[in-house]
């Protein structure tokens, strides 16, 4: 199957190695990976600061570069809900976009629903804390939210847990908000970083090594304050825990 | 809020409240320990999803005719004997109230909780007008001695600790210096309050429910205030928002199962006190208030705001209400709910309010009447944006990225650019003053080169 893959801008000029370990996934599953150089931003930062003038010409751009692949798969929760739930406010009723929009997935969901992979090989014999993105977990729904009442299930984990010698944390807070929220991170710079902190603090406390997220924006985040705390906890995108990556020294 | 702030400064008012780490962590804790109880409570019960959906419901339909029922209530209320007033909006609330009073020679009043006469600003408007009023809730009351107002509409006084408490009550109801036993404490209040409610000639309370069906009001409380203020005196005036009305008496079971639960993770509150016309020998005084809202009921972005029912969990859950306290929101009602309600009255007075938040959707999830609060906090973000509220210098970035994103060439030229910059600039030009993520994070290590040169080099 042609997939047309999509990478966030902060991915593509930050954490190029997200990309290259989600490209690497979709190819051992058999997929023919195409990367449409024309792509750029789905126009989250703008849609979420209210400039609705400024995100309409890139998800213009976004349904002219994606509709004529089979599957849009995207390494973050976040970005693909803004293609999936967000753009509705731009193309209601446009045949283009219901044709497109159910085609665009995120990683996880499209190996657990798509690809139907049950089990990945591999081996990482480390403590890993999931952090929940908001975006995937609540607009996505590729997991059960703590506020809601029905089965527990989640697709990012599912995948993890076939992996050789992996272990998971209990955490108080399963999943609270890192704190990242786009521009919200500057706007609210001080209860950013608390949240932030508090997160780093739970993940600690259950005495995690790797801390993981479906959304890499979340993890810089809680990068830039481990850093500038030099913790000793590490970041990796669930893609990189997946291709079988080392954890960074 | 203070008269210089046109726009409630909501970034500034919670970057003070988080300056104080312990005092910030304390208020975190205090909130999440409900949203805990809470959500204990609601997996108490396998049906909780059906009630929540049967809930929002039962409110889009209430308010999809709302005229109707409101004239159905009035009805009803008329025939059991009460008398129903109409308020267009706060200040008419409180002439009608004022009148009232007046009109029965009351001098002194005794008020369980109300959210809606907060609104209205009634206690300094009465005060101002030679009538006494005294809040009977603990936390209301607390609240009123500090000459504050509310920073929860559930627990109004969460903000205070246990040992202000006790100092406060030291200094007014004279019990003993540096006590914090809440129980000691909560029955000084009991002993002072009980001449309140044995000495006030008129009672006020809120309603939490009004039944169109019955012409009855239900008023839900802990501490059984509401019975107690209205018992004695002749007089009972009840101010009711008109959302709160609800068709039928059979709909109230689901509302009163989902409320307490909600709230303050209990089954249902202590006291939940039906009033059907007035007590033998006394007047029963509803006035119902607009205040803005059928405002909000024309409106399709926002109507759904109006299934609220004031149990506070979207406050409870809120990563950012338990991080900057209620009076950072500068409205009677904070937290999610508030950002919405709050700019749909004002939206330039409330202009940040809609970016109080991460968007993390934690609210809707929590809601036990489905209001979709972080969808529709999005949606005033674009209003706004489009009444020209947003700063010159946000519009300009967002101008700008817009621009840079809609040329690939030039997006990777500036992204290559401000990699080698990352890579060769000397720390203190990165960071400072202008680079507000940098405060307290490192930006992520910059990669020699982006995905899409890696996935040239892999293609080549």
């Amino acid at each position: 199957m042609r997939v047309g893959l999509f990478i966030p801008c902060y991915i593509d000029q930050f954490y190029p190695d997200v990309g290259l370990a989600t490209l690497e996934l979709l190819e051992r599953y058999g997929c023919e990976v195409d990367f449409p150089r024309a792509q750029t931003c789905c126009g989250q930062p703008m849609a979420n600061t209210g400039c609705t003038n400024d995100t309409r010409p890139l998800a213009e751009r976004f349904l002219q570069i994606f509709e004529g692949y089979e599957y849009v798969v995207c390494p973050s929760g976040s970005c693909t809900a803004m293609v999936r739930v967000h753009y509705e406010e731009y193309f209601h009723g446009d045949a283009r976009y219901e044709a497109l929009r159910k085609r665009v997935f995120e990683l996880s969901e499209f190996l657990v629903d798509v690809l139907q992979v049950s089990a990945v090989q591999g081996r990482f014999p480390y403590r890993v804390g999931m952090h929940q993105s908001c975006h995937g977990l609540r607009e996505l729904r590729l997991g059960s939210s703590s506020e809601m009442v029905g089965p527990t299930f989640n697709k990012g984990r599912q995948l993890l847990q076939s992996l050789e010698g992996i272990e998971f944390v209990t955490l108080t807070r399963p999943d609270e908000c890192c704190g990242f929220g786009g521009t919200f991170a500057v706007n609210e710079e001080a209860v950013s970083c608390m949240m932030g902190l508090d997160r780093l603090h739970d993940h600690e406390q259950a005495g995690t090594q790797v801390l993981t997220a479906n959304d890499m924006s979340c993890l810089m985040h809680l990068q830039g304050l481990i850093l500038r705390q030099k913790k000793s906890i590490k970041v990796m995108h669930l893609a990189q825990i997946l291709a079988g990556r080392e954890v960074p020294k | 809020m203070s008269a210089t702030e046109i726009t409630v400064d909501h970034p500034q008012r919670a970057k003070a409240f988080v300056h104080n780490d312990s005092r910030a962590h304390w208020h975190d804790q205090a909130l999440w320990f409900v949203r805990v109880k809470r959500d204990r409570m609601a997996q108490s019960l396998p049906e909780w999803e059906q009630l929540r959906a049967k809930a929002s419901q039962i409110k889009t339909h209430t308010i999809s005719r709302l005229a109707d029922y409101l004239e159905q209530f009035e009805r009803e209320a008329t025939k059991r004997g009460a008398v129903v007033h109409w308020a267009a909006d706060a200040a008419e609330h409180n002439e009608i109230v004022l009148r009232l009073l007046r009109e029965h020679g009351v001098k002194k009043v005794a008020k369980s909780k109300s959210m809606l006469t907060e609104e209205c600003h009634l206690n300094p408007f009465l005060e101002r007008h030679g009538i006494e009023v005294i809040d009977t809730d603990l936390g209301e009351w607390i609240v009123q001695l500090r000459h504050e107002t509310p920073s929860h509409i559930v627990l109004p006084a969460i903000h205070i600790k246990k040992e202000e408490v006790g100092a406060l009550f030291h200094e007014r109801l004279g019990t003993d210096a540096g006590a914090t036993d809440p129980k000691y404490l909560a029955e000084a209040a009991r002993q002072k309050l009980r001449e309140v409610f044995l000495s006030a000639e008129a009672g006020i309370t809120g309603v939490n429910f009004a039944v169109a069906e019955t012409g009855g009001i239900v008023v839900c409380t802990n501490e059984g205030n509401a019975d107690l203020g209205t018992a004695l005196p002749k007089l009972h005036i009840a101010c009711l928002g008109l959302e709160k009305l609800i068709p039928r008496a059979a709909d109230l079971g689901v509302f009163l199962r989902l409320l307490a639960r909600s709230a303050t993770g209990q089954p249902i509150t202590s006291y939940s006190s039906h009033f059907h016309g007035p007590a033998p020998g006394g007047e029963l005084h509803i006035v119902l208030v607009d205040n803005g809202r059928s405002n909000i009921l024309g409106s399709d972005d926002y109507r759904r705001s109006l299934h609220c029912i004031r149990c506070g969990a979207c406050m409870n859950t809120c990563p950012v209400y338990r991080r900057s306290g209620g009076h950072s929101y500068g409205a009677t009602v904070p937290g999610p709910i508030g950002s919405i309600l709050n700019p749909a009255r004002d939206l330039q007075k409330y202009a940040k309010l809609p970016s109080a938040c991460s968007l993390c959707a934690s609210c809707t999830d929590v809601c036990p009447v489905k209001i979709n609060l972080h969808e529709q906090l999005l949606t005033l973000r674009r209003d706004v944006a489009r009444a020209g509220h947003l700063s010159r210098g946000k519009r300009f970035m967002m101008r700008s990225a817009s621009f840079v994103f809609r040329r690939p060439r030039l997006y990777s030229a500036l992204g290559k650019f401000g990699r080698w910059s990352l890579r060769w600039l000397p720390r203190f030009m990165i960071y400072g003053p202008w680079n507000p993520w940098g405060k307290q994070r490192d930006l992520p290590p910059p990669p020699r080169r982006s995905f899409r040169d890696e996935f040239r080099r892999r293609q080549a």
